[in-house]
Formats: structure tokens, C-alpha cells, sequence
């Protein structure tokens, strides 16, 4: 499933400062959606995540604001949202972890701001991050069980709510 | 050995933290976090657009102002959307006032892990008033319900303004001396100075924001960085500190809490009447991200249209999701007694999170402090320093 399909993007010249900065990625990125003033958006090669985090880590004044997963028809669309100060830009990066596998390369060994939120991600959504240093659960309870994704599309609050794990069992001794 | 929590009393909320320690010394710094989460992402999607503002104000009850306002941010660029001026400025005051409680809040408690009770007394004392101004301003003290796409719901009156000129003014003199009763304390000094420091390099390699990345020198501030609301109207200026250690991160605190009465002060008197609502139709497809200094550093939005009433998808990332993950920075190789006010030094507020700190042997694995035995332990070095001094 190596082949799947990436999106068609429409591409819009290169301009200003946000211009520059995904310019600087050169041809790590495979589409850009929106560049103006102060915000960017664009899409970039699946097989050079790390690569291109490691350069946006490089640059001046970059810091990674956080990372959006949301579930798309063909997997989970990763948006690294990188902000640049003083300049006031947000660049929105995207990454597709293509289905079924939905894994792309984890950015957390180079950027640690990426460690909770790509936790975050494998936990609600299904995304899986290869060579994530500690891909414990963050957000889900230890008993929640495997492969259920309650910020998936197709969960239901109502309908999929997994049953609540049964109750630790009572304190034999008695309270003074 | 006594377990205090999930929910605990001394702070508004927090974390599961767990401390490996050998000896006095921290060595690995663990956190776990929503042991509350309330899925407020997945509940927007069922939500109009016009409904979510009122959800994410209840993300937090204290940024409560800057979440909305991170949102309508996103949506409105979205939707190419001019709000009014005098919105701008409306929402400008929110946010100050919003600020100032928060840091007062927080410089309450800090004083009250140190030990100074009095400290406590006073910051909470003063920041009556403000929340009296927040509920003159949006008529309720918490929850402002003022933030919608495209302006903001109420306006205010000349009288009220002035009652919020008034109430913020008569602050200041209050806030200062706290702000110089804390800078010129020699035993903060000693208490604070090269505690729980966060250097530069990490600060930006962790993400962090607000007054925990300003008091590691890193000069960053939405609000003069990407200006939203009236900001970029008004004259005022960011307080960063090169030191990075819990002292620095308090004295931005206090030195912000100053400016922000200073931005009400000239906010108010620089209002420009007119319209109050850009009154939006309806929401094209697109995505767009908002983000707005909140009290505790930037808070972030996502948000995603196609075109119907309802957003398909909506993040919200609070500050402190950024910046409690900087303890495994700031933690490492201090004394158990430092610990209590080094978490604390972030403001950590996570609204999906549980409040619980464990100390854990690293040999063993047995539990040794809780929380509220940190505290106790940093109170008491408080009260050493004091008497050496």
C-alpha cells in the first residue's frame, strides 16, 4: 500500500517570508496550499518527515506549536503547525500516514515538542509514529481497549462507548 | 505515606507527576496526564460553529476568554471576515483583565508553596477587584460567553468602561508592591535564583511558551508577534528574562501583570465607537489556525470547514501541554524541596488532567512524598533560608 494515492494540491506561487521558509525545504514538499503573509500551508513528502523537522528546527526563531491529526478517506492527515517568531507566521506542514498502516516517521527523537502530541495522535486517532521513544498512552485510560479510536470519524460517543472496565475491588482492612 | 489525590485542593488543577529520586536529588521526572479528559475536539464536531465559542470557554475556567478567542481567530480567517474595530478593542480588555487574575492567582499560590501565606493573602485580596471588573465588562466572572465570529456579543457602555478604568487602576499600586515586596526579598532570592532552570535551547527544542519561555529568554509573545485584537493599536512591551529559573519566571509574571493593566488603561481611553458585529452568514470550506497569548503562553486552534454548519475538525492545543513536558528539562538534578515551586513556576493548567505528584525511589520504587509533603518540604527550606539570612 506503498502506492497510495496522494492528494492533488493546488499549487500557489511562492511568496514573502512564508515563501522563503518552504522554499528552504526545497523539494520535500510535494504541494502548497495556501502561502500569504503570515500563514502557510503545504504538503510535504511522506519519506521525509524527519528531515525536514530537523531543518525547520534549524532555522531561526521556528518552534513547533503543536500537531493536528484529523481522519481523512485515506488515512490520517498529520499537520505539524510550526510558528516563527518574531515574524508572527504559522506554516501548517502535511503529512498523510496512508491507510492501512497509517505510520509515518515519528519526529519526536529530533523535535521533543513533537513527543506528547504524536502520543496524543496514536491514542485517539490510530496514527502510528516508527522509531517514537515512548509510544505509552497519554491521553487513554490503561483500560481502554486496543484499536478503538474515539476521535475517529466513524466512532459514535452513544453507540461504540467501550464498557467501563469492572471496579477495583474493596479495601479488605477496615478504616480506624 | 499517605496518598493525597487524584484531586487535590491546593492548586486549580494539575497532573500525575512522579518523581525518581536518589537521595535528595531528582533523577527521572514522569508524567502522566487526563485522568479527566472530556473529549471537548470530538464534541465540537457536533456543534455549530456559532456554539463552539461557549464550549472551548469551558476548557478552562480561567483562560476562559483566550480559548473563544483563539478559535473566532481561525474561523474568521477562514471566512476572510473584518471585525469592527471597537470589537478589537473590547476583546483587547477581556483578554488583560483575563491575564491579570490569572497571574495573580498563580502568584498566590506560589507564595504559598514558598511558605508566605501572606503573599497568598494579598495577590488573591487584589484580584477581587479584577474579577469585579471581568463581571462588569461580560457580566459574569468566569465564562465570559463575549467571543463570537466576528465581533464580540456585548457592548459596553462609557460608564462601564470607566468603572474598568477604575477598578484596573486602583490595582496597580497593589500589584506593584507585591511585584517589588517579591524582587527585593533576599530570601526569594535565595530560594529562587538558579531553581528549576530551563535553559534557552530546550525551552525552543520543548516548545515552550508564555512566561515559561520568556523567563528562558526567549522573547516571544503572540500578541506582538502576530498581533490579534487591538495589540498592534496600543503601545506596550514584552518582559523576558535571560535566566530561565523559577525567579525569572516570576518576575515576568509580575511585570506582565503591570503591563496589562497599563494595555486596559490606554485601551480604554483609545476606543473607537461604531459597530460591534461583522455579523457572519455562514463559513466557506477551508482551514485556518488561530492562536492567542493566553495567561500561561499560547494557546492554539485548528480548525477545518467543509462548508456545512459544523467544523470538521477542531484541535485545541492549551499552553500547557507545551510546556509541562519542560520539567523533564527543569526537574532533573534538583532537591526534592525545589520541586513543588518549580512545577508550580510553569502555572501548570491542564484542564483534562489529574492532580497528584508522587515521589518514587529509584531503586526500590516505593513511594516516599506526595504532593502535599512536597510543599511542606519546600516551605520548610523556605523558612531555613530565612533564618540563616
Amino acid at each position: 500500500m506503498s502506492e497510495v494515492a496522494i492528494p492533488r494540491e493546488v499549487q500557489v506561487p511562492l511568496e514573502g517570508f512564508v515563501g522563503e521558509v518552504l522554499g528552504a525545504l526545497g523539494d520535500a514538499v510535494i504541494g502548497v496550499e495556501r502561502c500569504d503573509e503570515r500563514r502557510g500551508f503545504a504538503r510535504i513528502d511522506p519519506q521525509r518527515t524527519v528531515e525536514v523537522a530537523r531543518r525547520m528546527l534549524a532555522m531561526a526563531g521556528t518552534r513547533l506549536a503543536t500537531a493536528t491529526g484529523i481522519d481523512v478517506r485515506d488515512g490520517i492527515d498529520v499537520l505539524y503547525h510550526w510558528c516563527i517568531e518574531p515574524q508572527g507566521v504559522v506554516v501548517t506542514l502535511k503529512v498523510l500516514a496512508a491507510g492501512p498502516e497509517m505510520t509515518v516517521d515519528s519526529i519526536a527523537p529530533v523535535v521533543p515538542a513533537a513527543n506528547w502530541i504524536e502520543r496524543e495522535m496514536h491514542d485517539l486517532l490510530g496514527a502510528n509514529f516508527r522509531g517514537h521513544p515512548d509510544m505509552r498512552r497519554l491521553i487513554l485510560d490503561d483500560s481502554w481497549p486496543e484499536g478503538v479510536y474515539p476521535l475517529r470519524k466513524d466512532f459514535d460517543q452513544v453507540r461504540d462507548r467501550p464498557p467501563l472496565p469492572p471496579a477495583p475491588p474493596a479495601p479488605e482492612e477496615a478504616l480506624p | 505515606m499517605i496518598n493525597i489525590g487524584p484531586f487535590h485542593p491546593l492548586q486549580e488543577e494539575a497532573e500525575f507527576f512522579q518523581l525518581y529520586v536518589d537521595g535528595e536529588r531528582v533523577v527521572d521526572v514522569d508524567v502522566r496526564i487526563s485522568y479527566n479528559h472530556r473529549g471537548i475536539e470530538k464534541l465540537d464536531e457536533s456543534k455549530t460553529f456559532d456554539q463552539v465559542p461557549f464550549v472551548v470557554e469551558r476548557v478552562c475556567g480561567i483562560c476562559s476568554a483566550s480559548h473563544p478567542l483563539a478559535y473566532v481567530q481561525a474561523v474568521e480567517d477562514i471566512a476572510h471576515v473584518q471585525v469592527p474595530e471597537r470589537a478589537l478593542y473590547l476583546r483587547t480588555i477581556v483578554n488583560e483583565l483575563e491575564r491579570i487574575h490569572s497571574h495573580l492567582l498563580w502568584v498566590g499560590l506560589a507564595g504559598h508553596f514558598l511558605g508566605y501565606n501572606t503573599v497568598f493573602m494579598w495577590a488573591w485580596k487584589y484580584r477581587e477587584p479584577i474579577l469585579d471588573a471581568l463581571e462588569v465588562a461580560t457580566g459574569s466572572r468566569v465564562n465570559y460567553a463575549n467571543c463570537k465570529i466576528g465581533g464580540v456579543r456585548r457592548d459596553m457602555t462609557d460608564e462601564q468602561l470607566k468603572e474598568i478604568d477604575r477598578l484596573a487602576t486602583e490595582s496597580y499600586g497593589p500589584v506593584e508592591m507585591l511585584t517589588k515586596a517579591v524582587i527585593d526579598d533576599p530570601v526569594l532570592h535565595a530560594r529562587l535564583k538558579n531553581v528549576g532552570v530551563l535553559s534557552k535551547a530546550d525551552a525552543r527544542a520543548y516548545g515552550a511558551t508564555g512566561p515559561t519561555g520568556r523567563g528562558s529568554g526567549l522573547p516571544i509573545d503572540v500578541r506582538r508577534d502576530d498581533p490579534y485584537a487591538a495589540y498592534d493599536r496600543i503601545d506596550w512591551q514584552v518582559h523576558y528574562e535571560e535566566s530561565g529559573d523559577v525567579f525569572a519566571k516570576a518576575k515576568v509574571r509580575l511585570l506582565e501583570t503591570l503591563e496589562a493593566v497599563k494595555i486596559i488603561q490606554r485601551a480604554v481611553r483609545a476606543i473607537p465607537g461604531g459597530e460591534i458585529d461583522a455579523k457572519v452568514q455562514n463559513i466557506p470550506p477551508g482551514e485556518a489556525v488561530g492562536h492567542v497569548e493566553a495567561p500561561r503562553g499560547e494557546t492554539f486552534h485548528y480548525v477545518r470547514s467543509d462548508g456545512s454548519n459544523y467544523p470538521v475538525r477542531h484541535k485545541v492545543r492549551a499552553p500547557s501541554f507545551n510546556n509541562i513536558p519542560t520539567f523533564k528539562a527543569s526537574c532533573i538534578g534538583q532537591e526534592i524541596a525545589d520541586v513543588a515551586i518549580t512545577l508550580a513556576s510553569v502555572d501548570p493548567c491542564y484542564s483534562c488532567t489529574e492532580r497528584m505528584c508522587a515521589a518514587v525511589d529509584a531503586e526500590s520504587g516505593r513511594r516516599m512524598f506526595d504532593f502535599a509533603q512536597l510543599v511542606k518540604l519546600s516551605q520548610e527550606k523556605t523558612q531555613r533560608l530565612r533564618r540563616q539570612l
